[in-house]
């Protein structure tokens, strides 16, 4: 169980919906990961609405909480107005909020992602801001009213996994208090044990298991791989050395010679 | 009237934005409505009033990550 921001969560594990091979897929990635919050995106419906809907009583039918996104917006007025849009048809006040300063990396451009989130705020929303690991950026969004942040870890899609573990690890230390989720970057669950072991609150992730061969068991092994980091963070690991310690007690040993 | 709807240009005699949806055949709970950048909320899309040159998106749910 984990409580974000007054919700309570079977997972720390959050999934998104795009690129699977089918809907059905998708729904079996969603059951076997064990997730309780998938992301979900607004776009021009060019047929009348029917695949919108079609999609939309997927995703209900699922019985997970929706996070929206304002995905592909590189304006602030953009992420704004598709924020308000998503609530609306979402009916949550939650957003995930991305404002993309970058074609080439996705990057957030993290000037106006500052200035949509306290507008968002401001109008009751509880903004989750894909941000870099930017400590100063971080401090400025929690000024702006954020609640939690999501640093990326690499650019969306990529599969690199932490790339700058250190930044990653001084924005744990420096907020210890607030929510935090990995998003964008991962690629295999180890990726996710790393950064649960780093003590982050969750990750969110979506290409890895979607373009898996087998998204459904990608799915599940992530499910685990974020458990198994989380638990291992709770239970205290042990520093590394560069010697070697006997680990079987010397008292007692025979002596042969 | 034009229009332009969804990037589309189009040509109606709708003068509200309910109409329009019903005209183009839009209806539904899941559907968004925004005009010149602007959400219109659904329950004002009946006395919302458009203009010559109005942009309209029409925004419904997609997968997203």
């Amino acid at each position: 169980m984990f409580d974000l921001l007054g919700t309570t969560l079977l997972s720390r594990l959050l999934l998104g919906t795009a690129q699977y091979p089918s809907p059905a897929i998708l729904a079996d990635a969603v059951k076997a990961s064990g997730t309780s919050v998938v992301t979900v995106s607004l776009r021009r419906e060019m047929a009348g609405g029917r695949a919108g809907e079609q999609f939309w009583s997927l995703i209900r039918s699922l019985g997970v909480k929706i996070l929206p996104n304002t995905a592909g917006c590189h304006s602030v007025k953009e992420a704004v107005t598709t924020a308000k849009m998503a609530r609306e048809v979402f009916g949550t006040g939650w957003i995930k909020l991305e404002v993309i300063g970058n074609h080439d990396t996705l990057q957030p451009d993290v000037f106006g992602l500052v200035e949509a989130a306290r507008i968002l705020c401001e109008d009751g929303f509880t903004v989750f801001p894909y941000t870099t690991d930017d400590l100063v950026v971080a401090e400025r969004l929690l000024e702006a009213g954020c609640k939690v942040l999501m640093p990326w870890c690499a650019p969306i899609g990529s599969a690199l996994g932490p790339v700058n573990i250190m930044a990653l690890r001084s924005m744990r230390g420096h907020f210890p208090g607030v929510p935090l989720i990995v998003d964008a970057g991962l690629g295999r669950p180890s990726h996710a044990v790393t950064v649960m072991e780093l003590g982050f609150d969750a990750v969110l992730l979506n290409t890895a298991v979607a373009k898996a061969a087998d998204p459904v068991g990608m799915a599940r092994a992530f499910g685990k791989a974020v458990d198994a980091g989380r638990e291992a963070f709770c239970s205290g690991m042990i520093e590394p050395r560069d010697v070697a310690v006997p680990s079987t007690p010397t008292i007692g040993r025979p002596i042969f010679s | 009237m034009k229009l332009t709807v969804n990037g589309e240009a189009h040509e109606v005699a709708a003068t509200t934005l309910a109409e329009l949806l019903a005209v183009l055949d839009y209806e539904g709970d899941w559907l968004a409505t925004a005009v010149n950048s602007d959400l219109v909320h659904k329950a004002k899309r009946a006395e919302f009033q458009l203009s010559d040159g109005d942009r309209i998106e029409i925004l419904s749910p997609m997968q997203g990550g």
